[in-house]
């Protein structure tokens, strides 16, 4: 029997199950995401204020970057089972590198006269920080956003293996059944909630940098 | 007023940026730092403000050591403008002129007030304020790092090559403009240069430094130039010492005399009897308004009944007193009578400056 490539009654007949997964798709995403942020900025800044740390910090980051997704998540069951946790470590680990790396060259990157001018007008150091070198830091903070965040998308479905998952459970669904109907509305849904990520960080980078626009 | 007493800064390396450095800028005068570069003038300029800590001595900033004061504080009562300005890109042109009054916690109504005349004072439209450095041109951006200095109205400004980064022309008008705002504000301030001319434009005082960090003169301009303490010094001052020097000397410094005057209503002898008495072989002619018309040569003077009917040569180049006794000195080349004309605001002749005159001043 001559099987359509795709289906849209099982679509239809779908549509809670696909909701359902998208969310969770997502949850994995911004949570890892987030969590990740949270432990970057503070390695981030002390990395600025004692740059010894830096070099130690990002090679860490960048082994854990190595690690093979799947083989990071096996090594979790263990100890986490396959609850969320299993999924939400290994995420977060992955996006140290990308994150701190951003943050501090964004920081970095700040020039010197800059500085040199808020140290001169007698901000404190950590007033400086805040109001002068992070809002300068923002486009490249957020270009680590974007890039963590993309990736994330993307190993999100590789924890479908370990019963997590999101969109990816609906790639093993099709593969399992030789049914390719859920593997396109998977796929479809995660490149398009990818771009959607992005377009919305570039939106909020938009919006943080007012300065940045042409003159109207 | 700063005093720096016996300040050294020896780095780590070995490289000395100030060696047993001693001098005082008084208040309200202008203090530039000058020498090549390597002389540690920035290095000496920095640590008024901390952003550079001396090895050795001690700096006072208004009888306070400045190492006893927490350095933010410090550097709040002091205005600092660099060459790249270093404005705050994320920040509109208002919030970065108000960045101290804001440190400092004075209230917005205040602090708005403060910007809108910050803006008028540097010479900008206040349509800049709600702008972001970056819509704005490099002799701007300048204006405003200046306006930013000057913002909580500190009695001390450090200044370092704060119009290097613009062109020649924009250059000059800030320095004039700067000068201007100077003598009614009357700041106390230390700046530095690498350029000599600006030095002499801009000093009260002028600190010569050699590399190494070796303060080898602090002296006027005028000074300097007359009595250089050594061929160091006279080597940095570059040649043409002489014309520097009658570029410092206003007009109205110097004796001026009445000169061979007539009037072109006189009579043509008694032109040529002003001209032996005055022992010069030409006399100057004015109107019945003091307006002058030229000079004769007395030999044009012969058969003619009075001067005005005798071919009168124009002058080219007159000078008022607020002009240098450079400027007298280009008017007595361009007439070849080694006196250059001086007028008032409305051309009216006050007399000549001779050649005797300028040399004189020069011993």
């Amino acid at each position: 029997m001559a099987q359509s490539l795709f289906d849209w009654s099982w679509v239809l007949d779908n549509l809670g199950e696909i909701w359902a997964q998208l969310a969770e798709h997502i949850v994995l995403t911004v949570v890892p995401v987030g969590l990740g942020f949270l432990m970057a900025f503070p390695m981030a800044l002390a990395s600025i204020r004692w740059p010894r740390l830096y070099s130690p910090l990002l090679g860490v980051a960048g082994i854990l970057f190595s690690i093979p997704t799947l083989a990071l998540f096996v090594v979790m069951i263990p100890f986490t089972g396959l609850s969320k946790a299993t999924a939400i470590i290994p995420l977060t680990l992955y996006t140290l590198l990308i994150l701190l790396r951003n943050t501090v060259e964004g920081l970095k990157g700040v020039p010197s006269h800059v500085r040199e001018a808020a140290e001169a007008m007698g901000y404190t150091r950590t007033r400086q920080l805040f109001r002068i070198e992070l809002p300068l830091a923002v486009p490249v903070i957020i270009a680590g956003l974007r890039i963590a965040t993309v990736n994330t998308i993307a190993y999100v479905a590789i924890t479908a293996l370990i019963g997590q998952g999101g969109l990816g459970n609906l790639f093993m669904d099709g593969f399992l059944r030789q049914y390719p109907t859920p593997l396109i509305v998977g796929l479809v849904l995660s490149v398009l909630l990818a771009v959607a990520a992005d377009l919305g960080l570039l939106g909020v980078q938009h919006v943080l940098t007012p300065w940045q626009r042409d003159p109207g | 007023m700063i005093t720096f007493e016996s300040v050294t800064k020896r780095y780590a390396d070995g490289t000395v940026a100030a060696d047993d450095v001693s001098f005082e800028v008084p208040e309200g005068e202008l203090v530039v730092l000058v020498g090549p570069s390597g002389c540690g003038k920035t290095t000496t300029l920095r640590m008024v403000n901390r952003m550079i800590e001396p090895t050795d001595g001690r700096i006072t900033v208004n009888g306070e050591d400045a190492a006893s004061v927490p350095a933010p504080r410090l550097r709040r009562d002091i205005g600092y403008v660099i060459q790249q300005v270093g404005l705050f890109p994320h920040l509109t042109i208002a919030d970065n002129v108000a960045t101290v009054p804001s440190l400092i916690g004075w209230d917005k109504e205040r602090i708005g007030e403060r910007v809108e005349e910050l803006i008028n004072t540097v010479g900008l439209s206040q349509e800049v304020a709600s702008r972001y450095p970056r819509q704005l041109s490099g002799g701007q951006q300048q204006r405003v790092g200046v306006a930013r200095a000057l913002a909580a109205d500190p009695p001390i400004m450090l200044m370092d090559e704060p119009f290097g980064a613009v062109d020649p022309i924009v250059r000059e008008s800030l320095q004039d403009e700067f000068l201007r705002l100077q003598r009614e504000l009357k700041k106390t301030i230390l700046f530095v240069t690498h350029d000599i001319d600006e030095a002499m434009k801009m000093g009260d005082r002028i600190a010569i430094f050699n590399v190494g960090g070796i303060l080898e003169q602090y002296a006027t301009p005028t000074d300097l130039l007359a009595t250089p303490a050594n061929d160091f010094v006279v080597d940095f001052l570059g040649a043409e010492r002489n014309l520097k020097r009658l570029a410092l000397i206003p007009v109205s410094a110097v004796e001026h005399e009445i000169g061979p005057l007539v009037s072109e209503d006189d009579s043509s002898s008694r032109a040529q009897e002003v001209a032996r008495e005055s022992g010069t072989d030409w006399v100057l002619v004015t109107d019945t308004e003091k307006q002058v018309k030229g000079w004769v040569s007395i030999n044009d003077l012969d058969g003619q009944g009075t001067v005005g009917e005798a071919e009168i040569q124009p002058f080219d180049t007159f000078v008022t007193q607020d002009e240098s006794l450079r400027a007298a000195l280009d008017g007595m080349v361009e007439s070849h009578l080694n006196v250059a004309v001086r007028v008032d605001g409305d051309g009216r002749y006050e007399g000549v400056v001779t050649h005797n005159t300028l040399t004189g001043e020069l011993k």
